[in-house]
């Protein structure tokens, strides 16, 4: 890990002397923009309700609003980054700390090209490179609402990355790497509804900024577009129509169901998803949820289907006896699980995934699904890491992942012991 | 001196069942409440995960969901001539205590009570004479019918997603429900949960001998329900460990898993646990509540104003703080009058256990759930005739076994030594083909002169307030009611083709360190004179209109049934008049 971010922060040095040197930012390409004074639009009522919807679609409050503090949009939450933590600025209208001078200009500039007002570039924490797909109408829209929050007097400083990611001129190189400016363009052979999920996931939805693999420097794979990756101790599972590994299986009833509601026939809704849920597709139209669903249902998984582990494998004995000792009584012997309240394993992308982090946290410490409007009970798992020893999580997983037909990579207790390990540094 | 809060439209103490259902029936007529409650906040995967809430020793030996003496207890003696002394370990019933309250704990046994013992007085009065009466018995009539309160019944089962089989749909009686029940509007809203082995062939011997057996109506549902309020339960897994313990698996019904959801969510709704309210404020004319004054974990003492308030504490904590708020006039038992702490009652409860050839069955004891088993009706409230029998009162009876826990469940045949490799080997001859319902009679409590509550004059809890003080004893009616339905279900236990019956028959005096039940009825009770009842028809305190006091202190005296499908039921039908009524013109929904 030491090294990983070692080599990483060299690498970032080096591209940002050379991008440097030849003295081009490439923030400095994109798209320019009318400057402009600052309007508030205060009584434009349509306008402002717009923002408000697209503040929640674009979920703004996940990073720029501290839980539980009844401070909106103040900022300061501290944001996990492969590289180290970055604060979330304080987006509300107050002069001083907050956005209350900035020019509709630079608040685009900061929402679309990642350019903060004194010039610098910011981390891609920001996903402004989803942002950048936006239209400037929605970006000021977004500004127009975010005028009508309360003030907060709330200094943040955002540079918690050590030396040298400190240095923000390295994000020039990232940038170079990385960033592709840009509105979305509608695929005019497409429907209006599949170009509204591809403009509401690209852009404000930022779907890949969890879902999306990212390189060695955190950076979007994006010949693996939305075939999931590993996010703050959590793996945000495929989310493309692969059969095998994503959503295949899910109709797009369900996927709209799951985005708006945290719970659907086959699973719930847990850790940041959750929170996602709570904060920002809950409060989106079923249009549009469907439009998601249309776009994330025509996209390619390409994954590979694995042989199942053999049902006379030890590990698989043991799983089951586990799973029919302690999973059963909720998930039901045959995996179904209680629709709406407790997830059918089958049938989760979680369960199916490449990657097991989820699976095995949720195993070790629990989880408590989302509550919504429509869903209310927000179900929970207890923790079983005081319980299970490191060789049971993984063959109860195990035998999770290659029963009811499903076929997924055995889990070892050595993933389980290092994801232990992890966890016990995690607070949440 | 308290610190004060500002005012609500509502407050109410004591967040269990009545609790949530006034929280909620209240914040969806726009009310801002709060909800003060004694005990921890308790939820299902945090407080009883399926990981850990199967834990004998911790729940039912140790007594982990229910209040600590060391809290507050309350004096005990049979006899107005002795002298009380406190109750220092919990045994004839069990104080709830936290969030949901005996929801919690309960098995979820989802009864309605009959038409008649609402009108218990004026029925048995023509049925048998007023002389067949015993002469300090006090019983009387509710102020309710069960047509006026079907609907809530119907409401709370709605709620809970009950599992039952209807026996009266709309006064048609249906084979396989109990025939003596009201006529109900709808049928249960789940179908009866399946019965084990031993609870089929109580069913099966019922049957032969000419009854009518059904499946006890179950809040541990049979399948997966989705209630009205938007919230999920799921089904019931037979773990056998529900009474006493929380459900980890969502499927009994609670205040957890039916209400708190929702009203949790709203922005008028708040709860203070961990607070416990000292008493309730009254103005200077005495005539009108104030609010509430509490006191937090910290010790620290708050007054919260309100323009409601709703007593929704267990039974003896309702008459606790009425007696210590001063509303209501204090029962004399020696002049008959008063009303605060009059017609206490509680349960008659008696089990038959049962030993069976162990090469021919095998019971399988630990499939059950709380509120499982197969009962019979035909000896409950005044469905026979009493005149031959010399007693008035009844109770339902049924194979009702709830778990084969290992630390209790030992039943082992009379003469048996009570330990060694004598009793070691009976424990492990019997243990899969004994039949030990555990509460099989369910018998009722009538109300008497000298049964009640009031102050203890030596002691005190730990804020210096007088415990309460129960004068508590069976009478001859109860015990004789009781020796009837024991023989009566000793017959059926018998048929099943047990080869040996063991009886064990409610006798007096009254024991406080024997379990019955948790159903400590009255002392608040509810009817129509003001003189021999506390609160009125619907519930409201009589003396302090902006009062209303829930639950089973409400009960004249107590049915052959549990208790919470009607203590629900008159909270929802309170709601009502509270809402369509009380709210537009605040004042006595009765004129006394």
């Amino acid at each position: 890990m030491l090294r990983a971010l070692a080599i990483t922060i060299g690498a970032l040095v080096i591209l940002a002397l050379a991008v440097v040197a030849i003295g081009v930012g490439v923030r400095s390409l994109m798209t320019p923009v009318v400057d402009g004074i600052h309007h508030r639009k205060g009584q434009d009522f349509a306008l402002i309700e717009r923002g408000r919807y697209l503040t929640a679609v674009a979920d703004c409050a996940s990073c720029h609003t501290i839980p539980g503090e009844g401070r909106p949009f103040a900022g300061g939450r501290r944001i996990e980054t492969p590289f180290g933590f970055v604060a979330a600025a304080n987006i509300t209208p107050d002069a001083e700390t907050g956005i209350g001078t900035w020019t509709d200009r630079q608040f685009d500039a900061a929402v679309r090209q990642g350019e903060r007002r004194d010039g610098k570039p910011l981390y891609p924490a920001m996903p402004f490179p989803y942002y950048s797909r936006m239209s400037r109408e929605d970006v000021l829209a977004i500004r127009a609402y975010l005028d009508t929050v309360a003030p907060v007097r709330n200094p943040v400083t955002s540079d918690l990355l050590p030396f040298p990611l400190s240095i923000r001129a390295g994000m020039l190189a990232w940038d170079a790497l990385y960033f592709r400016p840009g509105e979305f363009r509608p695929d005019d052979t497409k429907s209006p509804e599949w170009n509204r999920g591809a403009y509401l996931v690209e852009g404000p939805g930022h779907c890949g900024a969890c879902h999306t693999p990212k390189t060695w420097l955190g950076g979007d794979e994006n010949a693996q577009k939305l075939r999931g990756s590993v996010i703050q101790g959590w793996f945000a599972p495929n989310i493309t129509n692969d059969s095998t590994r994503g959503l295949g299986r899910w109709s797009p009833d369900d996927i709209v169901e799951y985005l708006r509601d945290g719970h659907n026939r086959l699973s719930a809704a847990t850790g940041p998803m959750a929170e996602e849920i709570a904060l920002s597709s809950s409060h989106m139209t079923d249009a549009d949820l469907y439009a998601i669903a249309a776009y994330l249902k025509d996209q390619r998984g390409g994954s590979e289907a694995t042989p199942p582990a053999r049902s006379e494998d030890a590990a698989m004995a043991a799983g089951g006896a586990i799973y029919r000792d302690v999973c059963s009584a909720c998930h039901t012997p045959d995996g179904r699980g209680v629709p709406y309240l407790f997830p059918a394993l089958a049938a989760s992308p979680s369960v199916r995934s490449r990657d097991p982090t989820t699976l095995i946290r949720i195993v070790l410490r629990g989880a408590r699904s989302v509550a919504t409007v429509r869903e209310p009970t927000g179900p929970g798992m207890p923790a079983f890491g005081w319980q299970l020893d490191d060789s049971e999580v993984a063959a109860v997983l195990t035998y999770i992942r290659n029963s009811w037909g499903v076929a997924a990579a055995p889990v070892t207790a050595e993933e389980v012991h290092t994801a232990r390990t992890r966890l016990a540094a995690r607070s949440e | 001196m308290a610190r004060k809060l500002p005012a609500k439209d509502a407050v109410i103490v004591g967040l269990g069942w009545t609790g949530s259902i006034l929280a909620h029936e209240l914040t969806e007529a726009g009310l801002e409440v709060v909800a003060i409650e004694r005990g921890p906040w308790r939820d299902t995967p945090t407080d009883f995960p399926p990981t850990s809430a199967q834990d004998e020793l911790r729940y039912r030996i140790r007594h982990e969901l229910f209040l600590r003496p060391s809290q507050t207890t309350f004096s005990f003696r049979n006899k107005m001539s002795e002298t009380a002394l406190p109750i220092r370990t919990w045994g004839a019933f069990m104080p709830p205590n936290g969030v949901g309250g005996g929801g919690v704990h309960w098995n979820a046994e989802t009864w309605r009570f009959l038409p008649s013992d609402f009108v218990l007085k004026t029925h048995l009065t023509e049925r048998y004479g007023a002389s067949f009466l015993p002469p300090d018995m006090t019983i009387q009539d509710w102020g309710v019918t069960y047509d006026e309160i079907e609907p809530y019944y119907d409401r709370f089962e709605y709620l809970c997603g009950t599992s039952g089989t209807a026996g009266n749909l709309r006064g048609q009686i249906h084979e396989g429900g109990n025939p003596f029940e009201g006529p109900r509007s709808r049928p249960y809203p789940t179908p009866a949960q399946a019965q084990p082995f031993s609870h089929t062939l109580f069913g099966k011997a019922a049957r032969e001998l000419g009854y009518k057996p059904f499946p006890q109506p179950s809040g541990n549902l049979s399948q997966a329900y989705l209630n009205p309020l938007g919230i999920r339960l799921g089904p019931c897994t037979y773990c056998g460990f529900c009474e006493w313990f929380g459900c980890g698996n969502y499927s009994k019904a609670s205040p957890q898993t039916t209400i708190l959801p929702v009203l949790v969510r709203k922005p008028n709704f708040l709860a203070r646990d961990n607070c416990e309210v000292t008493r309730i404020n009254l103005d200077s004319s005495g005539k009108r509540a104030t609010g509430v004054t509490y006191v937090d974990a910290g010790g620290e003492e708050w007054e919260q104003p309100g323009e409601l308030v709703i007593l929704s504490a267990y039974t003896i904590f309702n008459v606790q703080l009425l007696l210590l708020s001063g509303i209501g006039k204090p029962y004399d038992p020696v002049a008959g009058e008063g009303v605060i702490g009059r017609n206490f009652t509680h349960q008659t409860i008696s089990d038959v256990t049962g030993f069976f050839d162990a090469a021919k069955f095998i019971f399988n004891p630990f499939i059950a759930s709380g509120s499982i088993g197969m009962c019979i009706d035909e000896f409950n409230g005044d469905n026979f005739d009493h005149g031959p029998h010399g007693f008035v009162g009844g109770g339902y009876m049924g194979q009702v076994q709830t778990n084969g826990r290992p630390i209790e469940t030992t039943p082992v045949p009379p003469g048996t030594p009570r330990w060694g490799a004598a009793w070691k080997s009976a424990v492990r001859e019997n243990y899969l083909s004994a039949v030990k319902p555990g509460t099989g009679v369910h018998g009722s409590f009538y109300a008497y002169r000298d049964v009640y509550l009031d102050l203890d004059p030596t002691y005190k809890d730990r804020f210096g307030r007088p415990l309460v003080r129960m004068t508590i004893d069976f009478h001859d009616n109860e015990l004789k009611q009781n020796a009837f339905l024991t023989d009566r279900f000793a017959d059926i236990i018998q048929a099943m083709g047990a080869k040996q019956v063991m009886k064990e028959y409610r006798k007096g005096p009254y024991d406080i360190t024997k379990y019955q039940t948790t159903h400590l009825c009255g002392g608040a009770v509810m009817g129509t004179d003001p003189k021999t009842s506390a609160i009125n028809r619907y519930l409201q305190s009589w003396d302090v209109p902006n009062l209303f006091v829930m639950g089973a202190s409400g009960f004249p005296q107590n049915a052959g049934y549990n208790p919470t499908g009607t203590l629900a039921a008159l909270a929802f039908w309170s709601a009502e008049a509270i809402r369509s009524t009380y709210l537009k013109n605040p004042g006595p929904l009765v004129n006394a």
